[in-house]
């Protein structure tokens, strides 16, 4: 009986709001939400999306422009893109970039796909900036990178002839701050989505693999050979990364802490973020500080190059033998299922292509 | 018609209050972690600092597992607080949590969970997104489905030298391949006895790590430390050394 009384209740309150409503005129930006890969939704969670940034087609837009556009930089001299090639899956072949004043990094840029799909929100190699819209703030100040101020940056912005009114369309006001250059480079970076390799089609039922891809893949899985998924993920995650910090075996002592350097816990030195998979075939050279020129190099520093070190992951096998000893038929396959996980329709894709 | 509407509110909030008569409570579940009765938490992570029965002096560098099947149970009636949840030690992640179900006061005969997943659970085709992004699967050669711990750490070997050890528990598996056999289950029942429910509740679960290497199986970490997932001899080991790692923690006012 109560419940058919809560039942004509709430009809009743229905009924009687209808006619109270009234239709707003629509205007603002126009949502555009990420188009999510069938393999993401089911098998991840939904992507980080702030809800003070919600992804709008004049966003993303002006984002895109700002990423390609050198007015970021001191003397309009180095964009975004400089370093983050579209060819290179966002990264860039040199193993240390130039910055607008010739100086060089010691660290290899990274690559840059999926990242609305970073659950933690650490970026960089050692996870010092939390969010993607804060990690934007950082390279324009950077003194070895583009070396300007914020101020600087958005007093030319706002003289220029475009960007007040595309300010405007994206965010609803012509006066523009960093905040809404970091939000606006945010809302394009989280469109890069790769999810259309080989290996992708061949989960998704439209490819086979070769033989020497399939056994590379079980390599990658096996416990006692590769055993690569306890960090970079299987089947059932297309991020090939857990996106957590490692010391994977690169040195006995460390010049570059890494994420102990951000934590200042000497338990974290040499640690170093885990980086996808994906893509490795125009990432080289690999590793943070881009030490090995190839994949082969990568692969026999696991197979028999690690070195030991008081913050060496447990992960890292037969570390007194210098690796997982893989033969070399294992590492040949091993290499082939890794470049099954290019993606040549991102590279190319004309909406991000910026060379 | 706003008079009607506030109306037949006010009738919706009469006509609810008879139904509620008996009291219930949210409860919270809370896990923390020892070592033969001295508490760790992940601030002691990363340090070799804590010795098994086999004497193999050891640290801990992550620990996270996955219970399921989260219960109360009473003479007439079973409570599902939550289908499963990763406990990550490490980060912190899930030490305490509350279940969204509501719970009558009272006695409760049990409070129970599977330490991992039963079968039927761990294999199911759409599995877990939130244990996809952990990275918690087991490869399908070995079954799929996931781990039920990962418990990572390095120890003093035999030749005086620290080493990595990978303590993951998962379903034992034999013939690893496109058809693997399981010669036993090895997920289990942890039930942990009664319980009062009333206002403010929290059940504080123990683990006690330590357990994991001694009883009924001296685990020597020399002989038995990585590459552990296939190893289906040592994960019903896992399985037994597993049987009294939990405990509830009386409360303490």
């Amino acid at each position: 009986m109560t419940r058919r009384l809560l039942i004509l209740t709430f009809i009743l309150i229905a009924l009687s709001c209808e006619k109270e409503t009234v239709d707003k005129p629509v205007s603002g930006p126009t949502p555009s939400p990420l188009q999510i890969p069938k393999l993401f939704s089911n098998n991840l969670l939904d992507p980080v999306i702030p809800f003070d940034n919600p992804q709008t087609k004049e966003g993303v837009a002006l984002g895109n422009k700002l990423f390609i556009d050198p007015i970021l930089s001191l003397n309009n001299s180095q964009s975004c893109a400089d370093c983050h090639l579209s060819k290179n899956a966002f990264s860039d072949s040199d193993r240390f970039s130039d910055g607008v004043e010739g100086i060089r990094g010691n660290r290899n840029s990274m690559p840059l796909f999926n990242l609305a799909w970073n659950f933690d929100e650490k970026f960089f190699w050692d996870g010092n900036t939390f969010s993607l819209e804060h990690q934007a703030f950082v390279p324009v100040t950077d003194p070895i990178e583009m070396n300007t101020t914020w101020t600087d940056v958005e007093q030319k912005l706002q003289q220029h002839p475009e960007y007040p009114t595309l300010f405007e369309q994206a965010f609803g006001t012509s006066i523009i701050d960093s905040t809404l250059v970091v939000k606006a480079i945010a809302q394009f970076e989280r469109t890069l989505i790769s999810s259309n390799s080989k290996f992708d089609k061949y989960l998704l039922g439209e490819v086979e693999l070769t033989p020497e891809e399939l056994n590379g893949f079980n390599v990658f899985m096996d416990e006692t050979k590769g055993d690569c998924f306890h960090c970079h993920g299987n089947e059932r995650n297309p991020l090939w990364t857990d996106n957590r910090f490692h010391n994977n075996g690169l040195d006995e002592t460390f010049t570059d802490m890494g994420l102990g350097a951000v934590t200042g816990d000497p338990a974290d030195n040499g640690k170093f973020k885990t980086p996808s998979l994906r893509n490795l075939q125009f990432t080289a050279p690999y590793m943070h500080d881009g030490r090995f020129t190839t994949l082969d190099e990568v692969i026999n520093h696991y197979s028999e190059g690690l070195k030991n070190s008081n913050t060496i992951d447990p992960l890292m096998k037969k570390v007194a033998q210098g690796g997982v000893q893989l033969s070399p038929k294992d590492k040949a396959d091993l290499k082939a299922f890794l470049l099954s996980l290019s993606d040549f329709e991102f590279i190319n894709n004309p909406i991000f292509k910026n060379q | 018609m706003k008079k009607i509407a506030s109306l037949l509110i006010l009738l919706l909030l009469l006509s609810c209050s008879s139904d509620d008569e008996s009291k219930t409570y949210n409860i919270t579940l809370s896990f923390s972690h020892n070592w033969d009765g001295t508490p760790i938490t992940n601030s002691d992570f990363n340090t070799i600092k804590f010795t098994n029965a086999n004497n193999n002096q050891l640290s801990i560098e992550r620990l996270r597992y996955l219970i399921s099947d989260i219960k109360l149970e009473s003479n007439n009636e079973v409570i599902n607080l939550e289908a499963y949840k990763l406990i990550d030690v490490s980060n912190n992640k899930n030490l305490s949590f509350s279940p969204s179900v509501s719970i009558p006061e009272g006695t409760y005969s049990e409070v129970s969970f599977t330490f991992g997943f039963n079968n039927e659970d761990n294999d199911t085709e759409d599995g877990y997104n939130d244990l996809n992004v952990a990275l918690f699967n087991v490869p399908s050669m070995l079954g799929g489905g996931y781990h039920y711990m990962q418990l990572d750490g390095k120890f003093i070997n035999s030749n005086n030298e620290e080493q990595g050890y990978n303590y993951h528990a998962i379903r034992a598996v034999d013939n690893p391949g496109t058809n693997p056999t399981f010669p036993q289950d090895t997920f289990f029942k942890v039930t942990l006895g009664n319980v009062i429910i009333s206002k403010n509740t929290t059940l504080n679960i123990e683990m006690n790590v330590a357990e994991w290497f001694k009883n009924p199986h001296i685990w020597d970490l020399n002989a038995l430390n990585q590459m552990l997932m296939p190893n289906s001899t040592a994960q019903i080991m896992m399985y037994n050394n597993g049987q009294n790692v939990f405990s509830l923690k009386p409360d303490t006012p």
